[in-house]
């Protein structure tokens, strides 16, 4: 019997408080069936792969809003890599600019939404990405 | 197997891995689960129970750090409600235990409660095993506590630590529903609040209505966001297991939990057993009959079981 | 303002209106929508009439300009006599850099300073510091000790200024290094004007850059509410926020609630220390989010000032008039930009800043247009600057006081605004009040709930977000946006490693121990921590001493 749930961490790395958007989006992955795991503020890069780990997730979800995002998805794509774990899916969100979501989808970054994007279009992406 | 083999050596990732198994596909997970087996019984599993709000994560967070500064490693399974409207589970237990995540002698994992009612995960105790196998000397299982989840969470831990707070209202009422009774030690969490010896003398005064064995639980004040009372908490723990041990007791509890076990899986099982034998035709003209008045249910019941049994004990049935 | 009679007959009249005409037409011109709402998903009536204000006595709810309760604004003359400070929040980069802007600000017209501060200075953090990484210069300036802050106010006369500096967790550390740079240009405390945030409370509720746990926090902001009282009159010693309570995705009726709450929990800790209200509540402010929806947005500000009176009055006795006034500053909704067809951001801009100034505000920030994809370049912070001033010189919405008053929609909202935000700080009075609250997530969870609501009317297409769910464009990514040097934190880390070889160290540990000493104390802080700042000890210094003594705040949330 085949009970499988898709498991997402939200993770808010870089010391930005704004956690509206990511408390909206751990919310309604919820809703729409996923068993999400919310870690709070202030994530460093190695405690979110740590984390993602323990917990067998398929999906990572980060938000930042601070302009961090040139250094810590690197770092934690990075991470990801050396503990042979790059088979998680990896999402983005945030104040991030166009032009950075080129560079940051070229070290495989999976998607990244930006803000005004519905919540089921992220769920109908991860579905999508994880089946 | 090499799986096994990889988690007894504290692979991280092949344990959350099988955590996954074994939440997603148990039948599968037991093919592993049962040579992982003579792997386990090493730790000290403790239950950390409460209502919403109580400060279990926070004291399982502190409880954790001063183990590790003891050269301690520590399992913890943070349960929190699936929706049952929904399937999904937003786990947040996390939170309160940060500096936890990147400390390699603890493994955390988080886990939804799957639409078992009694609010534990029923992947708990694969996973307690798996925790105990990837070497972790103490696992604290920390679960929402209403209803029913007592009467479960005593089924997988050694000893329960039973959480509450003044001033939730709700104080008489954790009385009430006799969730004390499961509480081999007794936290009043906030102690700083209003209420807080008020509530303390309550429970003093309910233990001395309910003398529960040899053991009386103690009864301790914390306020475990400042680190207070954690150090006692610790002791008493340890004076628990002492006593565990000298008194035979914790052999028996543990006896008395693999029967549990062992009546729970014939359960699923026989359920599965009975899903897949039962459902074909047959079913459908019994209860034609039954509809009809031509037969009726308990009749019918008595002479399917007997037909089962037969044919499961001739070997006839197909898996 | 009308009595019973008048009443009975506007009653008699519009039920006359709603069986005859209303009837009549709706068959033909149904109304757009099954439920109208506001920005805050209150319903909103067809139509207010007199009936709506039965109870509306003008002495007692209005009255006059700078009279109580202040509903019509705290100053009798209001923009007749004094426009409102335009002030626009800006600091990037280096010390260097935002100096520059400033500059450039003054030049422009803009009347005081308000300075951003980037995020590892926010939390306590010096530029080298591992949890900096890639977050130095980022959202504001980086500032790691007193010859950065030096260097931000180079060629700016500190008497001539007044600045406004959004620092919370190191509020007293930033003001101390305001106060030497001031000593150093010969500027005496007492000619000081400006503001400092200094409001933990909502950093733990909605805006996230804590350091401590309340208790000693609230020590700190005490500690500054007595040294201004003592050294700098003109300061204001808080700006207690719902700007962040809003953006977080509150009501304007939570925004307001929120605030007061938190404004009630630093007059209590105020008193707890020995403080007599009217020695410190005449410096306190306010800071509010000026949101979509105008008239709920002008009614907000008019309730907010209304209550606050009250409160100050009957709760803590306060006599002195200004202990009574809430002065303001409001800046406009950040989280109502679009990064689709952002030049749209400009009229969303203009129509909240007019809430703001038919609100009675005392000074404004206007966002910028494309702060929903970067850091506002110079060229949009102009035209936001712009905006403010055509709302002052050219629509004429500043040549009367309160403009709005006696609507009988306004003054429904301010008297609906005013009653809904009362029985939230009822309740928070019964969790314990603000801080009590705040641990439990009381505040945190309803905000959460507002959010997730606002969210999913805007995916049912219930609520319209212009080039969001309606009206959307193919759009080719915008250009220009601001980009931090990624040099800055090169330059930052140098710039700390030459100060620490250069500055006299044994001075420094000196004055750390006597602040680690101190801070086991009762004593106010402000004086150790200033010699600490005169002895060039670093940001983070200081906050890891401060660490050590009062542990760090963990965050509490129900999900």
């Amino acid at each position: 019997m085949d009970k499988k749930k898709i498991r997402v961490l939200v993770a808010k790395p870089g010391l930005d408080g704004h956690d509206r958007g990511a408390k909206i989006v751990a919310r309604a992955l919820r809703d729409a069936g996923m068993e999400v795991i919310y870690t709070g503020l202030r994530q460093t890069p190695e405690q979110i792969v740590e984390t993602a780990i323990q917990e067998d997730v398929n999906v990572i979800g980060l938000s930042i809003l601070s302009g961090a995002h040139t250094h810590l998805f690197p770092r934690i794509m990075e991470l990801l890599k050396e503990n042979k774990v790059e088979d998680i899916v990896v999402i983005g969100g945030g104040v991030i600019p166009e032009e950075d979501i080129y560079e940051l989808k070229k070290i495989g970054i999976a998607e990244v939404f930006t803000p005004g994007t519905n919540t089921k279009d992220i769920i109908k992406f991860i579905q999508e990405k994880v089946k | 197997m090499e799986m096994i083999e990889k988690i007894i050596n504290g692979d991280r990732k092949v344990a959350a891995k099988l955590i996954t198994l074994a939440e997603n596909d148990f039948n599968q997970a037991q093919n592993i689960l049962k040579e992982l087996y003579s792997y386990t019984g090493n730790a000290l599993v403790i239950g950390i129970t409460g209502p919403p709000g109580a400060g279990k994560s926070t004291i399982t967070d502190q409880l954790t750090k001063s183990l590790r500064k003891q050269g301690k490693t520590v399992g913890i399974v943070a349960i929190d409600p699936t929706s049952p409207f929904t399937g999904g589970a937003l786990l947040g237990d996390r939170i309160r235990m940060q500096d936890l995540s990147t400390d390699q002698g603890v493994f955390i994992r988080s886990m939804g409660t799957r639409g078992n009612l009694g609010g534990l995960s029923p992947a708990t105790q694969s996973t307690v095993r798996i925790l105990d196998a990837l070497g972790k000397d103490i696992i604290f299982i920390e679960t929402v506590g209403v209803g029913q989840a007592e009467v479960e969470i005593v089924k997988v831990a050694d000893m329960v630590v039973l959480i509450t707070m003044p001033g939730m209202g709700d104080d008489i009422q954790i009385i009430k529903a006799g969730i004390m009774e499961i509480g081999d030690i007794l936290v009043v969490n906030k102690a700083d609040k209003e209420g807080c010896e008020r509530l303390v003398t309550e429970i003093e005064m309910m233990l001395d209505f309910n003398p529960k064995s040899k053991w009386r639980p103690p009864v301790l004040k914390t306020i475990a966001i400042d680190n207070i009372g954690i150090q006692e908490l610790l002791q008493e723990i340890n004076n628990h297991l002492k006593y565990l041990n000298e008194s035979g007791e914790l052999e028996q509890r543990r006896q008395e939990s693999a029967k549990k076990e062992i009546f729970d899986l014939i359960q699923e099982k026989w359920k599965e057993i009975l899903s897949s034998s039962i459902n074909n035709g047959f079913l459908n003209k019994i209860a034609a009959k039954i509809v009809k008045r031509e037969e009726d249910p308990y009749t019918a019941v008595k002479k399917l079981s007997n037909i089962l049994i037969h044919s499961y004990t001739q070997g006839g049935m197909n898996k | 303002m009308f009595n019973a009679e008048e009443i009975n007959k506007i009653k008699k009249s519009r039920l006359k209106w709603e069986s005859n005409t209303l009837k009549n037409t709706l068959p033909f011109f149904s109304e757009r929508k099954d439920k109208f709402v506001t920005g805050s998903g209150k319903e909103v009536a067809r139509l207010y009439t007199p009936e709506d204000l039965e109870e509306f006595d003008y002495n007692t709810q209005l009255n006059f300009p700078g009279q109580y309760p202040y509903t019509r604004g705290v100053q009798s003359t209001m923009y007749r006599g004094r426009l409102w400070t335009m002030r626009q929040y800006a600091g990037f980069g280096t010390a260097e850099e935002s100096n520059k802007r400033y500059k450039y600000l003054l030049e422009q017209g803009q009347t005081g300073l308000s300075v951003a501060f980037d995020l590892p200075t926010q939390i306590g953090y010096d530029s080298d510091h591992s949890m900096a990484l890639g977050e130095v210069g980022k959202v504001g300036v980086a500032i790691d000790s007193l010859k950065d802050m030096e260097m931000l106010f180079d060629g700016i006369p500190l008497d001539k200024v007044s600045t406004s500096m959004t620092i919370n967790a190191p509020a007293n550390i930033l003001l101390a290094m305001y106060i030497v740079v001031a000593e150093k240009q010969g500027v005496s405390l007492n000619k000081l004007k400006g503001t400092i945030q200094n409001d933990i409370l909502k950093e733990y509720i909605a805006r996230g850059t804590y350091i401590f746990p309340p208790a000693p926090s609230m020590r700190l902001i005490t500690n500054i509410f007595e040294f201004c009282f003592r050294e700098m009159p003109l300061w204001n010693t808080i700006s207690i926020s719902g700007y962040h309570i809003r953006e977080a995705g509150a009501t304007a009726v939570q925004e307001v609630a929120f605030t007061l709450a938190d404004g009630i929990a630093y007059v209590e800790a105020a008193i707890n220390i020995g403080l007599k209200v009217d020695d410190f509540a005449p410096r306190l402010s306010f800071f509010f989010n000026a949101h979509n929806d105008l008239l709920e947005e002008v009614a907000k500000f008019r309730a907010a000032r209304r209550l606050w009176a009250k409160i100050m009055k009957e709760r803590f006795g306060a006599k002195n008039e200004k202990s009574l006034m809430l002065r303001f500053h409001t800046q406009t909704a950040g989280c109502t930009l679009t990064a689709q067809q952002s030049d749209n951001n400009i009229i969303r801009v203009a129509m909240q800043a007019l809430a703001a100034v038919l609100g009675g505000t005392q000074s404004l920030h206007t966002n910028s247009r494309d702060e929903a994809m970067a850091l506002p370049s110079e060229g949009s912070v102009r035209i936001a600057l712009r905006t403010q001033q055509v709302l002052a010189y050219e629509t004429g919405v500043t040549e009367t006081i309160d403009p709005l008053a006696g609507s009988y929609y306004i003054e429904f909202l301010t008297n609906d605004i005013e009653k809904q935000a009362l029985k939230y700080i009822e309740k928070i009075d019964k969790l314990g009040g603000a801080s009590r609250a705040i641990e439990q997530g009381f505040m945190q969870q309803e905000i959460q709930n507002s959010a997730y609501r606002y969210q999913e009317e805007i995916e049912e297409g219930k609520r319209i977000v212009v080039g969001v769910n309606k009206f959307r464009i193919k759009e080719k990514p915008p250009k220009g946006l601001l980009k931090v040097d990624p040099e800055v934190e090169h330059h930052q880390l140098m710039k700390i490693k030459k100060l620490k070889e250069s500055r006299d160290n044994h001075k420094v540990k000196a004055t750390l121990n006597a602040l680690e000493k101190a801070a086991q104390t009762e004593a106010n802080l402000m004086p150790f921590i200033l010699d600490c700042v005169r002895s060039y000890a670093t940001l983070g210094e200081i906050c890891t001493i401060l660490r050590g003594i009062f542990g760090e705040y963990k965050e509490s949330i129900k999900l």
